[in-house]
């Protein structure tokens, strides 16, 4: 397979679970504002940090406020990772690496592009909103359905996936790293409880609401929302399980090509180190810390991947 | 008012013999359901991504080349003669490009002057005295034919450098096929689909001598912002070779290798999607980021097939074109089967006149133009035009050609108000290899969906259709 290749797969995927990040957190966003007396346009300007468009956002407008920030998040062009920018590099992604994919998922990447273009061609009005992001996040599910039923599970497949996961890895952690002080014991000896709002933002901007419930009950602690994202090995936007499929895929490349790379010892170090201390370790470590250690790695491991794979030059 | 030549219906009300099953099913089909067809077609190529960009256009602009459901029917006689004449044409022009890079008999033998070529930018000086592995220049060709009458075609360009719209060939069936099974049952129509595998087969069998083992076919694009990429990757796709692009590509001992994921590997035969001039910076256009630096030298060393082989631009430059009746002669000792389009050269001054005086009534390409781009179709153009034309004539005679309006054969497409003649041309899709040539039965079939227009270029508002060829 070209190193363009894999480039472009791990890039697509990558870009994809993004499109479906950023549509999460504008609902996310959108649902408190509407649900929570207390919330204010100060909300959103987290909830544009946590998706890593702040700079941008502040360099073309001067105050935060809800319309401004979804569209800045769904159609702005100038912003690299709104939904439809990602859309379309996405889209061109899988134009360029067109021979490793199956007409499945070329169509339902071509499809998602058309139709996103046309839902995201005009200013998305409040009524519309819900409609608009139901069909990013179903337009998503095709392609990844048509992912997992057509794709050889081979080296195209291998690449696509540790797009994904690095791609969600960053994601949590980032939410993580914007929020982390809501979840420090020294914020809940302030108020007397953990601020729902806060919590509630953590949880849904990960789709872990309902995972939490289950695996907790109502009882909300911050020890527990941290040991969830970070550590939980059966929750799918876990640090812990991102690293954990990093691991696998790095894996069958590994076996594929009858080759152990530096990437490898890079991921099997990091899957270790969340196997080895609990959340109170983290704690004690410091979780401001832990993350940002973290995401450095994940960064590290990214570009690892590029150099073992021959991505560029 | 001229009369033309329709394929559908001669040039009286007869329905000719091809279209007969096709006239009583048309006649069976009600034109709401079809308009409808017509629109779940456009919906499948806009889906499938089948679309060229445009030039001079946004960056981003994408479109459809217009489709139209009404399908073009050959006949399997007509076809013989059409494929005769084709491989008589394609062989011929072979034995020229060798000739021309070799001893270049043809021009000792006084049947072409030295200046045609020696003084065409299309001859490729760093060709002269190269034979490509198995002794092949094109390829891949694709023959622009025109018909004026039941039993009339004229070749109109020999495109032996990189034709494009075979992709249009099989999409276009494709489509059909989906749209229309029941058509494919009434009617005998010869398959198309096997040109993707009859393409990998002819390239490997060009295979360099530096290649050992099974030969690792490669086609390069220019990149995904080219107007023909969805071309290009479908090609790749469907042959189940890589697509690669100049900046995959080096020299690595002595051979082009590709970058993949576990370094670097040789490649035997690339398909080039990519101009002469662009394709070695070394040894071409410095400017190119296109091509591979020093593919060249590895090419003259035996180390990689070029396919289409560089230099081949000669054989189709419109100069040339008026030569090649004698070219066909010259090297195959027999009459063209398939006639030329009478051809002025205005690099000669009693033709200059004649075009001058009769410009309205002529057709004026630029010797190196393609695209329909830069062309004048005297009967349709504006007096305005015509000066302006005029002046660029005598300006720069030996840039340009002229030809009469000919009368192009006309094929029903579907209108709202059902059929409706327009004009046509086709490009069949040849294959060269040194044990045969596969000539695909059919082709892609331009229109102009306008009435009335010649222009049957997509990047002129023409659309294309599907193309039968019937068994006996």
């Amino acid at each position: 397979m070209l190193g363009k290749t894999a480039n472009g797969l791990f890039w697509m995927f990558r870009l994809l679970e993004r499109s479906e990040n950023t549509a999460r957190m504008i609902e996310t966003g959108q649902r408190i504002a509407l649900t929570r007396a207390e919330a204010s346009d100060d909300e959103w300007a987290s909830i544009l940090q946590a998706a890593a468009v702040s700079q941008g956002y502040h360099a073309k407008f001067d105050e935060v406020t809800r319309d401004k920030a979804i569209d800045w998040m769904l159609r702005d062009k100038d912003n690299p990772s709104s939904v439809r920018s990602v859309i379309g590099t996405a889209r061109n992604n899988a134009r360029m690496v067109r021979t490793a994919l199956t007409n499945e998922v070329w169509e339902a990447v071509n499809s998602c592009y058309i139709r996103l273009n046309e839902v995201l061609a005009r200013k998305v009005s409040e009524r519309d909103l819900p409609k608009a992001l139901e069909i990013i996040r179903q337009r998503s599910a095709f392609v990844r359905g048509a992912t997992h039923g057509t794709m050889m599970r081979n080296d195209c497949y291998d690449f696509a996936r540790l797009g994904t996961f690095i791609e969600r890895a960053d994601n949590t952690a980032r939410i993580l790293d914007v929020k982390y002080y809501v979840l420090l014991p020294s914020a809940l000896s302030v108020g007397s409880s953990l601020d729902n709002v806060q919590w509630e933002t953590i949880l849904r901007s990960v789709s872990a609401h309902g995972g939490y419930r289950m695996t907790h009950g109502h009882k909300v602690s911050p020890r527990a929302i941290a040991e969830f994202l970070v550590l939980d090995p059966r929750m799918p936007r876990s640090l812990f399980f991102c690293t954990g499929k990093l691991r696998d895929n790095l894996g069958y490349l590994a076996s594929d090509y009858g080759m152990k790379q530096p990437s490898h010892m890079m991921v099997d170090e990091l899957c270790r180190r969340f196997m080895s201390h609990d959340i109170d370790a983290i704690f004690d470590y410091g979780l401001h810390e832990y993350i940002q250690d973290v995401i450095g790695t994940l960064g590290g491991l990214s570009r690892q991947i590029e150099i073992d794979y021959r991505f560029y030059e | 008012m001229q009369s033309f030549f329709d394929e559908m219906n001669g040039v009286g009300d007869e329905v000719r013999m091809p279209y007969a099953h096709f006239d009583e099913w048309f006649k069976g089909e009600d034109l709401a359901s079809l308009r409808a067809k017509q629109r779940e077609a456009e919906e499948v190529f806009r889906l499938m991504g089948i679309t060229f960009n445009v030039y001079g256009r946004n960056e981003a602009e994408e479109r459809l080349i217009p489709f139209d459901i009404i399908p073009r029917i050959i006949a399997a006689r007509e076809w013989q003669k059409l494929s005769r004449g084709i491989e008589q044409r394609v062989r011929a022009i072979n034995a020229f490009l060798h000739d021309i890079y070799h001893r270049q008999e043809i021009i000792r033998a006084g049947r072409i002057p030295k200046e045609m070529i020696a003084q065409n930018d299309a001859f490729l000086p760093q060709m002269i005295g190269v034979t490509p592995p198995g002794g092949i220049y094109t390829h891949i060709v694709g023959t622009d034919l025109v018909r004026t009458g039941a039993d009339e075609f004229y070749v109109l360009e020999d495109n032996a450098r990189t034709p494009s719209g075979v992709s249009y060939m099989l999409e276009n069936r494709e489509t059909m096929l989906q749209m229309f099974p029941e058509l494919f049952s009434q009617n005998k129509v010869r398959a198309v689909s096997g040109y993707p595998r009859a393409l990998q087969r002819s390239l490997a069998a060009c295979a360099p001598p530096g290649c050992s083992g099974p030969p690792r076919v490669a086609v390069l694009t220019p990149g995904i912002h080219n107007s023909a990429y969805y071309e290009h990757s479908f090609l790749a796709d469907k042959m189940g070779v890589e697509l690669v692009e100049g900046h995959d590509l080096r020299v690595v001992d002595g051979r082009i290798a590709m970058r993949t994921t576990q370094g670097y590997q040789p490649i035997d035969v690339l398909y080039r999607r990519v101009d002469d001039d662009f394709l070695d910076p070394l040894n071409f256009n410095p400017e190119s980021a296109l091509g591979v630096p020093g593919i060249m030298d590895v090419y003259r060393a035996g180390g990689i097939t070029i396919a289409n082989a560089p230099g081949t631009g000669i054989a189709d430059d419109k100069a040339i074109y008026s030569y090649i009746p004698e070219i066909v002669e010259f090297y195959t000792g027999e009459k063209a089967i398939l006639k030329n389009v009478p051809t002025w050269r205005c690099s000669d001054p009693d033709s200059l006149g004649y075009v001058l005086e009769n410009l309205a009534d002529l057709v004026v390409k630029e010797v190196h133009g393609s695209g329909g781009y830069g062309m004048l179709i005297g009967p349709t153009a504006t007096k305005k035009d015509i000066r302006a034309f005029e002046k660029k004539l005598r300006a720069r005679p030996g840039n340009y050609i002229a030809q009469p309006t000919l009368s192009l054969s006309t094929v029903p497409i579907f209108t709202r108000d059902g059929l409706a003649p327009r004009h046509v041309d086709l490009r069949p899709f040849v294959l060269v290899s040194p044990d045969k040539i596969d000539i695909t039965p059919g082709g892609l079939t331009r229109v102009a969906l306008q009435k009335g227009s010649l222009v049957v270029n997509s990047s002129q508002g023409g659309g294309t259709k599907d193309t039968w060829v019937l068994e006996d």
